[in-house]
């Protein structure tokens, strides 16, 4: 019994988490990690070559990495977390948005075709280690632990009986689902996207080598919607990029803000 | 056979990972390909993306900065230039008002040396009449005084040559004198 005998025998083996499960390259290294290094190594190479000699007045190449520095700089951290304490967090900013981005394009990418994200490791990774101690500790730094923690939990203005209700909900919210979610977001639509893709194109190749010949051409609709599906994908691979970025930044400047 | 591979596919999904647990391995290499990311990009990316904007501000606000300075050097010169023109414009009418001034001395200069001059001339024309006068005059005298003693002494002379003819020429003369009264009287 197995795959192979009900391929034979003309069922369709729907794509599921299996799917995502790919076998190691060489010894332990998988395809995802490879990706991950991948990205770090062309994100680098961009912006390296880019800033090897900046002009003021930028050439192609350069205007194209002002404007992806650019949306990172000014429209994610400086919206932000504003004009005035913005700048330490460009880097990471950036490197949130880019990371994330070039990681997600990668599920379209022909050849490559796997979103990295769509493991959760990696979202969690930068969720959970990075983004969620990088905000708390700003905001403890700049208040100190105790006001922080009264500014987080119990915001001002609020009357008193609220917060036995408030308190343990901002709690949560601030210190549970904030980072997991910003995590899951991604993942979860990476992943969405990555099986949609696998069902059209899968069920497309099913139809078109195992269905009889009247029900072939039905295959055509499947790899169109494919073809749709992908550029969906794309725009949902930007925008979750966009919005990984975004609300971290977001959270750094909620730290950071003086009053909620 | 439905049944058999629902079955199969349920053992086959307990085979795979469930999705939402991440792999350890795929956090740490997550964890330090970002490390290594943001710390080229702060190290490396920032700061010379920082430097350019902050030179392009500068050289915008520079270009400003100058365009300001060089309309308000335009609007001294403008304003030097108006009081250079005005300064010019009440030189030109003072020197005017003198050279009027001035001429009008003169002319009245020159009149009054042209009066000086005629009175001058008129004196010194009325002198010399009256020289011119004085002198015939002295010679008509000395002429009359000449003529006067020369017919005195032809009178003389004749008196004293003759008496007789002398006494009959003051007859005769008498005489004369009486018929040019006696005419004048008829």
């Amino acid at each position: 019994m197995g795959r192979l005998v009900l391929a034979e025998e003309g069922t369709f083996v729907p794509p599921g988490a299996k799917d995502f499960d790919l076998p190691p390259i060489f010894g332990d290294v998988t395809k995802p990690m490879v990706l991950i290094v991948l990205s770090v190594i062309i994100i680098l190479a961009f912006f390296l070559l880019a800033s090897r000699k900046l002009s003021v007045v930028p050439g192609k190449f350069q205007f194209l990495a002002e404007s992806v520095y650019d949306f990172g700089r000014n429209n994610i951290a400086r919206e932000q977390i504003g004009s005035k304490e913005f700048k330490p967090y460009v880097p990471l900013i950036l490197g949130l948005f880019t990371f994330t981005l070039v990681n997600n394009i990668f599920g379209i990418i022909p050849i490559i075709q796997f979103p990295t994200f769509s493991h959760i490791g990696f979202p969690l990774a930068l969720a959970l280690l990075i983004v969620f101690p990088t905000y708390h500790i700003v905001g403890m730094r700049k208040f100190g632990v105790g006001k922080y923690l009264k500014k987080s939990v119990m915001p001002a203005g609020i009357p008193k009986p609220v917060y036995f209700l408030l308190t343990p909900i901002e709690i949560f919210l601030k210190f549970f689902m904030d980072p997991i979610t910003l995590a899951i977001r991604v993942f979860a639509a990476m992943f969405a996207g990555h099986l949609i893709l696998l069902v059209f194109t899968l069920g497309g190749e099913f139809l078109l080598i195992e269905a009889s010949a009247p029900l072939k051409p039905v295959s055509l609709v499947a790899f169109l919607m494919a073809i749709a599906m992908t550029f969906l994908e794309a725009l949902i691979q930007v925008l979750q990029a966009y919005i990984f970025a975004l609300l971290s930044a977001g959270y750094i400047g909620s730290a950071l803000a003086a009053e909620h | 056979m439905a049944l058999s591979s629902t079955v199969l596919f349920l053992a086959e999904d307990e085979k795979a990972p469930l999705p939402v647990v991440p792999h350890i391995s795929e956090v740490i290499l997550g964890l330090i390909a970002f490390g290594i990311l943001v710390w080229v990009l702060a190290k490396f990316v920032t700061p010379k993306f920082e430097a350019l904007y902050a030179e392009r501000t500068a050289k915008i606000e520079g270009g400003i900065e100058k365009a300001e300075q060089a309309q308000v050097e335009a609007e001294a010169a403008l304003q030097q230039y108006k009081a250079q023109l005005a300064e010019a414009r009440a030189e030109s009418a003072r020197i005017r008002d003198d050279a009027r001034a001035e001429a009008e001395q003169i002319k009245e200069e020159l009149r009054a040396q042209a009066q000086e001059e005629s009175a001058r001339i008129v004196a010194q024309g009325q002198a010399q009449l009256e020289a011119q006068r004085a002198q015939i005059v002295a010679e008509l005298r000395a002429e009359l005084g000449r003529q006067a003693v020369e017919l005195a002494s032809r009178v003389v002379g004749e008196s004293l040559e003759d008496e007789a003819r002398r006494r009959g020429t003051v007859d005769r003369f008498l005489a004369e004198l009486d018929s040019v009264s006696a005419t004048v009287k008829s």
